[in-house]
């Protein structure tokens, strides 16, 4: 009776300590954040292919998402990506330079760790869920695909 | 003309798909991880029933740059690999065709993690 109290106490305290964030700015922020990324991704593209005109649609799309990434990395690396992060929320998550920033951010916070158990385990604390979902999904719809053609 | 109007179509969608995260973010209080993880599957869905590849075409970098067109090229690939290479594809066809992507964020984190230091939050 008297944890069930105190836990009750405790939420309350906690949920009075969480900053509110108010909706209506950070949703405002997120999209045009997100769609800036966007922007940046399809001028990268459009860029590669007048430069490299023999690039296939497919290469173009890899070497643009790459692009992206290593500029995600690095701005993590000299702590813009985070600041950036804190003003748009889901605008810096969602695109794939969220997914870059996920898994340089613990890297580098886990560096101190060492190599092999700060870096390199730490990597994939975030992409690691990412990763095997999407492996996994995947499967099941080449699995599908794969039973429907046997028909 | 029609280059304005493919990147205001780009920089929407875009947007609104970056904020359809925040949506979540804000009613459910999701982590970044589980968002990533619903958004991938979102692309893997769509891609696997077909619908991608028109919306793709219409929103370019709006769609593809999200982390959906992420699990969109996980399902695709596993779809080409199928085709060509039957059950072996089921395994190899994600990874293939999103391995770029996966390499660089590795390298490019090992490679700067060994570089900067860490930014204590403040």
């Amino acid at each position: 009776m008297e944890d069930k109290k105190r836990n009750e106490a405790y939420n309350k305290y906690v949920s009075a300590k969480i900053p509110k964030t108010r909706p209506w700015p950070t949703l405002f922020n997120s999209f045009w954040v997100g769609g800036v990324i966007c922007l940046i991704g399809q001028g990268v593209n459009d860029l590669l292919l007048l430069i490299f005109p023999s690039l296939s649609e497919q290469s173009a799309w890899a070497y643009t998402l790459i692009v992206l990434i290593f500029i995600a990395s690095f701005l993590t690396g000299i702590g813009v990506y985070d600041q950036i992060g804190k003003f748009a929320g889901g605008g810096s998550i969602v695109p794939i330079t969220g997914f870059s920033n996920s898994i340089t951010s613990p890297s580098i916070e886990f560096k101190s760790e060492g190599i092999v158990y700060g870096i390199c385990v730490k990597m994939f604390t975030i992409a690691g869920p990412v990763i095997v979902f999407g492996v996994v999904s995947s499967m099941v719809v080449g699995l599908i695909y794969w039973i429907i053609s046997l028909f | 003309m029609d280059i304005f109007l493919t990147y205001l179509i780009v920089f929407l969608i875009g947007g609104f798909v970056c904020m359809l995260g925040e949506l979540l973010i804000i009613t459910t209080n999701m982590t970044s991880a589980r968002i990533l993880v619903t958004f991938v599957l979102i692309g893997v869905f769509l891609e696997a029933v077909g619908v991608f590849d028109y919306i793709s075409d219409f929103a370019k970098a709006g769609i593809n740059v999200p982390i959906v067109g992420f699990g969109a090229s996980l399902a695709k690939g596993v779809i080409g690999a199928v085709e060509s290479q039957g059950l072996l594809g089921v395994f190899t066809g994600g990874l293939t065709a999103t391995a770029g992507g996966i390499a660089a964020a590795i390298g490019f984190a090992f490679l700067f993690a060994l570089i900067f230091k860490s930014h204590t939050k403040k």
